[in-house]
């Protein structure tokens, strides 16, 4: 037992040195850190204003951010913070001033109904000029064979055409995002079809689904949308629904009409607005088209540019586009 | 789980003389059924309960939390600027967290790349023991932070690097007193195991918005998510330091007069210290795992490039991102093993000062060069990581000669196994399913368990999501017993050949810590989305821990033993059966559970291909904001996994404490 105390108090001992020596590193160690530091920060800090910018999940819209945040700090002497994250996040982002504004939005009847009315946190920042459409598509190799598929009331005929194991005796319906408007759930419920929706998961997983299925000439009948980089690549023919009239996916369990064409928005947190500084009248004033942005949008994804290549080479070459977006002086 | 319980006693001996603590002998107050007479029973009972009555739970029993949910959303948006708790308590620990991580991140700039790789080598050589023992771990931090940089990643990197150190500073300590805790007093400890379970089990997608929603976006719910997951093995590990002191050296240092508090910090945590480091590197890796998932609230770094690649359907430069994360994960793994396996050897005076000396110089060099990693001395492998998978995924996909390819695979897969799995656990009436939970786990374990199994099933029901949860639970039974087959296979393999083992190290090491977002693309190519790619993916992920449990089990099995069966002329299978598997049986029962858990924490990735049900509802809850949807379903993942713990743990001995060793 003598023994066994001495060794258990030389090693007590003996780890407390060690402890001493290996605190006296660290300290040392943070403080050289430390005075790195405060050197560095004491150089840099200019006063350029930072402008926070959304980079949202899909290349389209990522593009807007892109080119927005290139003349911004090119142009306008802005330093810009871009943050990517979804678009729920987003708009709560916005709405306490962490960013600035969000360049493209689909409609978010609930979040405007939580920060735009309601908290006013939120405020209109005008359209961004692209038309967005939803709606259901199928590739064209299977229009053309079946030429009246591309109406819903023929859908149920076709549904076998579309059965996979994961769908069971019906047809397979491939939906998006779970972050993107839809309400194909509804749909196939309200127009009776003998469909089952199944989830292709997150944007990128949904892409590559159709990419492989499209290189393979296999059938599929997907939610998708314009604009969209892939388009240029894949030829979608669109499946006719019931007319969109106002108000007819007001109630979301009994929408049995198309998606509306969506005049996409641009959104600013209402602090931000209010300062009316060159960056905010900048971004008010940003406005382009569907061909344009599907432009840029192709030298990311397709080209593999980095979104920043992508927005100084489209700003080189349309000078005249975006003279007009600058405050004017 | 009966078969292997009835083979034991032909090993016993062995099993003692290699194991410290003997089987467990619980004392019963109901004698358990025999089980062949209850298969028999419930072989009877089901089919004719699901002719009888309607499958599915009574719309009677249950309670909708939705609404609540929802509108406790709409209270916070509403209160978070003007109420007390917000402005004088949660704002300023979401400042503090954004503040700290963003000083460490100028730190890190600032010091320059020459000064961070410096600092990293030298503090890997001082951990390794420094000299020729430190050379080692100071050659792996230096290749693989130069290995972030090459790949032209090192601002993302360093972004990472201080979200990492702030959130594994913060899990450490919070780990470290919740494990004195547990250590220390037996109903904290009682009340921490179930909390820890769910801190594990509950998606982080399913209350990553409700700290949105708090915290705000970014550096903040990013930072506590990451605590909330990294910080269990802490927990864990501490407490089993703790516990397992040697009663010699608390007695010795009680003899010398020391108080509880002198003793604890005298004896019992230096002589706990092996555990701590072991919980420090598993809270590391934990951590990392969870930088792509924070990036979806902006968090950036290199999970953000990950999930920028991923939508351009650039594969190769999201791996390439994912081989950064790889890389830190080999770095601090490296660095924090060394630290452990040097315990007791104390560094010479010599090496302290080289590596001091190595690191200030590297903070002098380092702020005078440019702030960023050289573009000279990077490389793109993205091109050739894509063409290489597109080649790969196009030859398997369809028109394999004989063999069929992938796609038809996974077609007759879900056909054959999955729909019938599915369609038959949904026709069954709940209380005949509930019955057959309880008889099960009456059957593995003891009454209590059985209850827990029970109930934690019902909560199911009653939370609106008792279909959901059994398409859920037919792919997690499905994944597990695929995960547990071959895991079993490749890690007795492994366990009798070093060579297997040796090569299979790194690829296991690549499997834990690439993000599961990189290889979702190549699955959904491989076997198209749906609940395939969503077992597939669950496997990826869930084997390396199975297969390493198995094979340390198995190559602990005293040699003797094995000498002794093969002299009495068992064959190789026959030694493996009767003697290895029965002896290992410890081992064989904590990679069954790392099975059920591991799958269990991918359920919500495979929903992103398709996996539906539950996995799917908690990132439909995050991303298009549903809060309520997005909490019950992962409630419904926690109650599935206090089910199916249940159901394959055969008591609450050592082997679930040690769950995520």
């Amino acid at each position: 037992m003598t023994t066994h105390t001495h060794s258990v108090r030389s090693e007590i001992r003996r780890q407390a040195s060690a402890r001493n020596t290996r605190v006296g590193l660290a300290a040392a160690g943070v403080l050289a850190l430390l005075t790195v530091g405060a050197c560095s920060a004491a150089e840099t800090g200019g006063d350029a204003k930072t402008v926070s910018l959304h980079t949202p999940s899909w290349v389209g819209a990522e593009v807007n951010t892109a080119v927005a945040a290139y003349l911004l700090e090119h142009e306008l002497g802005y330093k810009v913070k871009t943050q990517q994250m979804d678009e729920n996040p987003a708009w709560d982002a916005m709405s306490q001033g962490k960013i600035d504004a969000i360049l493209e939005d689909w409609g978010h009847p609930q979040e405007e109904k939580r920060y735009v009315e309601g908290n006013k946190s939120v405020v209109a920042a005008g359209g961004l000029g692209v038309t967005g459409h939803i709606g259901w598509f199928v590739p064209k190799y299977v229009a053309d064979q079946h030429p009246d598929i591309t109406d819903h009331k023929n859908l149920n005929k076709y549904a076998d055409l579309f059965k996979t194991p994961e769908s069971g005796d019906k047809g397979q319906f491939i939906k998006g995002d779970p972050s993107y408007v839809s309400h194909d759930n509804a749909l196939i419920e309200n127009l009776g079809l003998n469909y089952k929706p199944i989830e292709a998961g997150a944007e990128a997983t949904h892409l590559a689904q159709l990419e492989q299925l499209y290189k393979n000439e296999k059938p599929f009948l997907t939610y998708w949308w314009t604009p969209q980089w892939m388009n240029a690549t894949m030829d979608l023919v669109e499946v006719k629904l019931p007319p969109y009239q106002d108000g007819c996916d007001a109630d979301k369990k009994a929408v049995a009409c198309a998606y509306p064409d969506v005049a996409l928005k641009k959104w600013m947190n209402a602090d931000f607005a209010k300062e009316d500084s060159d960056a905010a009248q900048f971004l008010k004033n940003f406005t382009w088209t569907t061909e344009k942005q599907n432009l840029v949008a192709k030298y990311v994804a397709a080209d593999k540019m980095t979104p920043q290549k992508a927005a100084e080479k489209w700003v080189k070459e349309n000078e005249s586009t975006w003279k007009a977006w600058l405050p004017k002086k | 789980m009966s078969t292997t319980a009835s083979r034991r006693p032909v090993a016993r001996d062995g099993a003692q003389a290699h194991s410290e603590t003997p089987p467990a002998r619980r004392i019963r107050r109901l004698s358990r059924p025999s089980a062949p007479a209850v298969l028999l029973f419930l072989a009877l009972l089901l089919p004719t309960a699901s002719l009888l009555a309607d499958g599915g739970w009574p719309q009677a029993l249950r309670v909708d939390l939705v609404p609540a949910l929802d509108s406790f959303a709409d209270w916070v948006v509403d209160n978070r600027e003007s109420h007390p708790v917000f402005l004088y308590f949660l704002l300023h620990l979401s400042n503090a967290a954004t503040d700290s991580v963003a000083w460490v991140h100028s730190l890190l700039t600032s010091a320059g790349w020459a000064g961070v790789l410096a600092v990293a080598a030298a503090l890997a050589s001082y951990a390794g023991g420094g000299g020729r023992r430190g050379g080692a771990p100071a050659t792996v931090a230096l290749g693989s932070l130069a290995g972030c940089g090459l790949l032209g990643l090192w601002e993302q990197a360093t972004e990472t690097l201080a979200l990492m150190l702030v959130s594994v500073a913060a899990a450490s300590v919070l780990g470290l007193l919740l494990g004195l805790a547990g250590g220390l007093s037996d109903t904290a400890q009682r009340i921490l195991r179930p909390v820890l379970n769910t801190m594990q089990v509950l998606p982080s997608f399913a209350y990553l918005l409700p700290l949105v929603l708090i915290f705000g976006i970014g550096t903040p719910s990013a930072l506590i998510t990451t605590v909330i997951y990294a910080a269990p093995p802490m927990v864990r590990m501490t407490t089993l330091g703790l516990r397992g002191a040697d009663p010699g050296v608390l007695e010795a240092s009680r003899s010398l007069g020391s108080t509880g508090w002198q003793r604890l910090w005298t004896a019992r945590l230096p002589v706990a210290r092996p555990q701590l480091l072991l919980g420090l590197n598993q809270t590391i890796m934990m951590a990392l795992s969870m930088v792509v998932i924070a990036s979806v609230v902006g968090a950036g770094g290199l999970g953000e490039s990950v999930y920028q690649a991923l939508k351009t359907r650039d594969f190769g430069q999201g791996l390439t991102a994912g081989l950064a994360i790889v890389l830190i994960a080999i770095w601090l793994d490296r660095t924090t093993a060394a630290a452990g396996a040097r315990l007791g050897s104390p560094v010479g005076r010599r090496s302290t000062g080289f590596a001091v000396a190595v690191a200030a110089a590297g903070l002098l060099v380092g702020p005078r060069l440019a702030a960023g990693w050289p573009e000279a001395l990077t490389v793109d492998i993205a091109a050739p990581l894509n063409t290489a998978v597109d080649w790969l995924v196009g030859a398997a996909y369809q028109d394999v000669p004989v063999l069929g390819g992938t796609s038809v695979w996974a077609g007759n897969f879900t056909s054959w196994v999955l729909n019938p799995l599915d369609a038959g656990l949904q026709a069954l009436p709940w209380w005949s399913l509930l019955l057959l939970t309880g008889v099960i786990a009456w059957l593995v374990g003891t009454w209590r368990g059985a209850l827990t199994a029970v109930l934690a099933l019902s909560c199911t029901g009653v939370l609106g999501i008792w279909g959901k949860s059994l398409y859920t639970l037919s792919q997690v039974l499905v994944a597990v017993a695929l995960t547990l087959l071959l895991g079993f296979a490749i890690g007795t393999l492994a366990a009798r050949v070093q060579t297997v083992e040796r090569l299979l190290r790194p690829v296991f090491d690549a499997m834990q810590t690439l993000p599961q977002f990189i290889y979702l693309i190549p699955v959904v190519q491989l076997f198209n989305a749906g609940r395939v790619a969503a077992i597939t993916a669950a496997a990826v992920y869930a084997l390396p821990a199975v297969v390493r449990v198995t094979t340390q089990g198995l190559q602990q099995v005293n040699p003797v033993t094995m000498e002794v069966s093969r002299s009495l002329g068992a064959t190789t299978w026959q030694q493996i059966r009767d003697v290895q598997w029965p002896l290992a049986r410890p081992a064989l029962l904590v990679a069954a559970n790392q099975g059920v858990v591991l799958v269990l924490a991918v359920v919500v990735i495979g929903g992103l291909v398709g996996g539906g049900a539950l996995g799917f509802d908690v990132v439909k809850g995050l991303t298009a904001g549903e809060l309520g949807t997005g909490l019950i379903a992962g409630a419904g993942i926690v109650c599935l996994g206090l089910a199916l713990d249940k159901l394959t743990q055969p008591s609450s001995g050592p082997s679930s404490v040690l769950a995520r060793h």
